[in-house]
């Protein structure tokens, strides 16, 4: 029991970092209808520089670590914010009326381009930090010394994933743009005869969808205590597999899937084998598309001619 | 007066160069390339002796990188002047278009008979034997991936999950069972087909982006069974020591069972090369053959039209699934051959050569060539790989300018670069019934 309470911790943890990276895939497929292969690479992007002004600030002399860790995160979120808004402007934009599979060939050519951008830029070496974040609690002590513990990075990571939220949620539902996001993705046509700029906005979804991803890969950053180039793959994948497990356009339904992604992973790898918590993933996604293509929270799509 | 020469500076202003415009536009690609590049190209990071991470400063190569992005803008943006709007038709004057189109059908015969006499001219250079046998290798495997995605329209990114199962059928029958080549090539063809119609099945009631994904989650399930099932594929460690193809039982070796004894001539490395040259020659040239009579079949019709509209195909009673399936399946066939051919040329195999960049690699081909088109495949095949080899100093920047040709090509010229195959079929013209026929005017 108690296994399997830290089990749960942990898959929690895990699935508010996936949870993040999905609410951009669902964002971006509600309002533009495609698939944005290079999200994960920027989440992995997002970790990269968060890594790289932590540690420029620490060399500076701060000690104080909640303020380090205010600034890292907003620092990443701005810088990155403006990766997801270049990726947007360079490959997605001049394809919006182009054929069906243009925007998902040019999206995977820019994942290879982050990808190799970053190798290129800082080395393909994995880039390990010391904990930044220490201590924790203690939560239980079993007969058989299994200790159950909940440490602070896992705290400071599922609290600022619920400030987010609440952020995002607000601007979703009270705010202008939110407004104007919700109208795009139900008729563009018609949003921008009433006024919409749809290229504003479909711009401004990929910067929220960045800035989420950026935070998201700062809490890895955290958690692991590692980054490297190729992390945004698989990652990418599993946060996808999170957002249609959830129902794909659907902003609760990708956290939920974020959560039941990161729970299943954990638990596959702590009962059954951790060389195939991928596999029993990617199969997740597999199973969950042939036989529930809209999802937990989804609504049928219906194909207009 | 002055309303003309107010209206005569309009027109001549039109075609000008708008300096403030450009410079501005350039101006803001700078600044934001600042922003994006300052850490991640400003700073470098790497872990140092004692295994924490130490920094550096690089604001040499910031400056260089903003002044080129300066630059490129304005050369992107007078280039696009210059060029105008990319939907505008381009007229050739009609003797070059009669050349062009000449020399476009001589392409492909000269293309095939030169390279028939590659390695007659170059026998004796195995490096460019081997290039030759690798550029042939991904030919193949363009041709058969052209079937799923340039011919039925179905984007498959895990094609090398087939060129996989190929690989290691081969592999495992022959160093299990002492099986040979050529009774496994066809077992290893059937084998991949049958994964893909077990894949397919299920799956290709999908719309096309989330067939994409499913694929290519199909591909890294595939690839992270070979690595994790140790016992039967040697996991990361690869099979070794997978046989050589043999000339219907004559090996190709230096003894005296070897086909340069039997033939009385001197035995040559080269003369293994050569075979095997020829053999993905034939094998390619099987799947383009193949191909182009599919493509007059019933079936390769109804691949051509759920490419084109798969709502249309459906009112006409073309079953959607299964005409998918055959698409799926024949392209996973070849891509199978491709794998027991790429398992005997290697001699050993391993996860690695099985990624997703593999499948991406394909990918490219296919769309660069045109999306259907055989000889845009082909052309496509020798430009990406024989551009990989002129590059392999510059290896790490490789998948950068490949991921960035990508983009730039889909922006650029979406239905490729080379060919464009359109349907084999199609309506001339519409036809306006006149009203008299139908009761409620146009018909």
């Amino acid at each position: 029991m108690d296994y399997f309470a830290q089990q749960l911790i942990n898959g929690l943890v895990l699935g508010s970092i996936y949870g993040l990276i999905a609410i951009g895939y669902t964002m971006v497929y509600g309002i533009v209808g495609m698939i944005n292969f290079a999200h994960g690479d920027i989440f992995m992007i997002g970790g990269f520089i968060a890594l790289i002004s932590f540690l420029i600030l620490v060399s500076f002399g701060l000690t104080f670590v909640p303020l380090i860790l205010l600034v890292v995160l907003l620092v990443s979120m701005a810088i990155t914010a403006l990766y997801g808004w270049t990726v947007e402007r360079i490959a997605y934009r001049p394809l919006r009326h182009s054929f069906r599979l243009a925007p998902m060939l040019s999206a995977i050519g820019m994942s290879f381009v982050l990808m190799n951008y970053s190798q290129v830029a800082q080395g393909a070496r994995v880039k390990p930090v010391p904990p930044i974040i220490t201590g924790g609690y203690t939560l239980h002590e079993g007969a058989d010394g299994f200790v159950v513990r909940l440490s602070n990075v896992q705290i400071v990571v599922v609290i600022t994933t619920i400030v987010l939220l609440a952020i995002f949620t607000w601007l979703v539902s009270r705010t202008r743009l939110g407004r104007d996001m919700r109208a795009c993705e139900q008729d563009q046509t018609m949003a921008s005869l009433l006024g919409v700029d749809v290229d504003r906005t479909i711009s401004m979804t990929f910067v929220i969808g960045a800035a989420l991803a950026s935070v998201a890969g700062m809490m890895y950053l955290l958690y692991y205590g590692l980054v490297d180039f190729f992390m945004g793959f698989v990652a990418g994948i599993k946060a996808f597999t999170a957002a249609v497990l959830g129902g794909i356009g659907s902003l609760p339904g990708a956290m939920l899937g974020g959560l039941l992604i990161g729970l299943i992973e954990t638990m596959w790898s702590a009962y059954f084998s951790v060389e195939y918590k991928d596999v029993a993933a990617f199969s997740i996604l597999i199973v969950v598309l042939i036989f529930m293509p809209t999802g937990l929270l989804g609504r049928p799509e219906v194909e207009k001619v | 007066m002055a309303k003309i020469a107010h209206a005569a500076a309009a027109t001549a202003a039109k075609p000008g160069v708008d300096v403030g415009f450009i410079f501005k536009k350039a101006l803001i690609s700078a600044l934001v390339a600042l922003v994006l590049f300052s850490l991640m190209i400003g700073v470098r990071t790497e872990a140092g002796p004692e295994g924490q991470l130490i920094y550096w400063t690089r604001f040499g190569d910031l400056a260089g990188m903003v002044g080129a992005v300066f630059v490129g803008s304005i050369v992107v943006e007078l280039l696009r002047r210059w060029w105008g709007p990319v939907d505008t038709p381009r007229l050739m004057p009609e003797g070059a278009r009669k050349t062009l189109s000449v020399a476009g059908r001589a392409v492909a015969p000269i293309l095939l008979i030169f390279t028939i006499l590659v390695p007659v001219i170059f026998y004796d250079q195995r490096y460019i034997l081997d290039l030759g046998i690798l550029v042939l290798t991904y030919v193949m495997l363009g041709w058969g991936l052209n079937i799923v995605v340039g011919l039925a329209g179905l984007l498959d990114l895990g094609y090398v999950a087939f060129y996989a199962v190929g690989a290691y059928s081969y592999a495992l029958l022959a160093t299990n069972f002492g099986l040979s080549f050529w009774i496994c090539l066809p077992l290893a063809g059937i084998l991949a087909a049958f994964w893909g119609v077990l894949l397919g099945f299920p799956v290709l009631r999908l719309r096309g982006d989330y067939l994409a994904i499913v694929t290519l989650a199909f591909g890294e399930i595939i690839r992270l069974v070979i690595i994790n099932w140790q016992s039967l594929t040697g996991g990361p460690n690869g099979i070794s020591g997978i046989p050589r193809p043999t000339l219907f039982g004559i090996p190709l070796v230096a003894g005296e069972n070897g086909l340069a004894a039997k033939l009385g001539i001197a035995f040559s490395p080269s003369q293994r090369l050569v075979f095997l040259f020829y053999l993905i020659l034939a094998l390619a040239l099987l799947t383009n053959w193949a191909t182009i009579r599919l493509r007059r079949l019933p079936i390769g019709r109804a691949w051509e039209a759920l490419r084109e509209d798969e709502v249309a195909c459906r009112a006409l009673g073309i079953n959607t699934t299964t005409t998918k399936l055959t698409a799926f399946a024949t392209g996973a066939m070849f891509g199978g051959f491709a794998g027991a051919f790429f398992a005997t040329r290697q001699g050993f195999i391993s996860p690695e050569s099985f990624t997703f960049q593999e499948s991406a690699l394909v990918l490219a081909i296919v769309v660069l060539g045109g999306m259907g088109s055989q000889l845009g495949v082909a052309l496509a095949a020798l430009t990406l790989i024989g551009g990989f080899e002129l590059f392999r100093g510059l290896d790490q920047f490789r998948m950068l300018v490949f991921g960035l040709s990508m983009v730039l090509l889909m922006v650029w010229r979406p239905r490729g670069l080379i060919g464009h195959r359109a349907p084999t079929v199609f309506l001339e013209r519409n036809q306006a019934i006149s009203s008299d026929l139908v009761k409620e005017g146009h018909g």
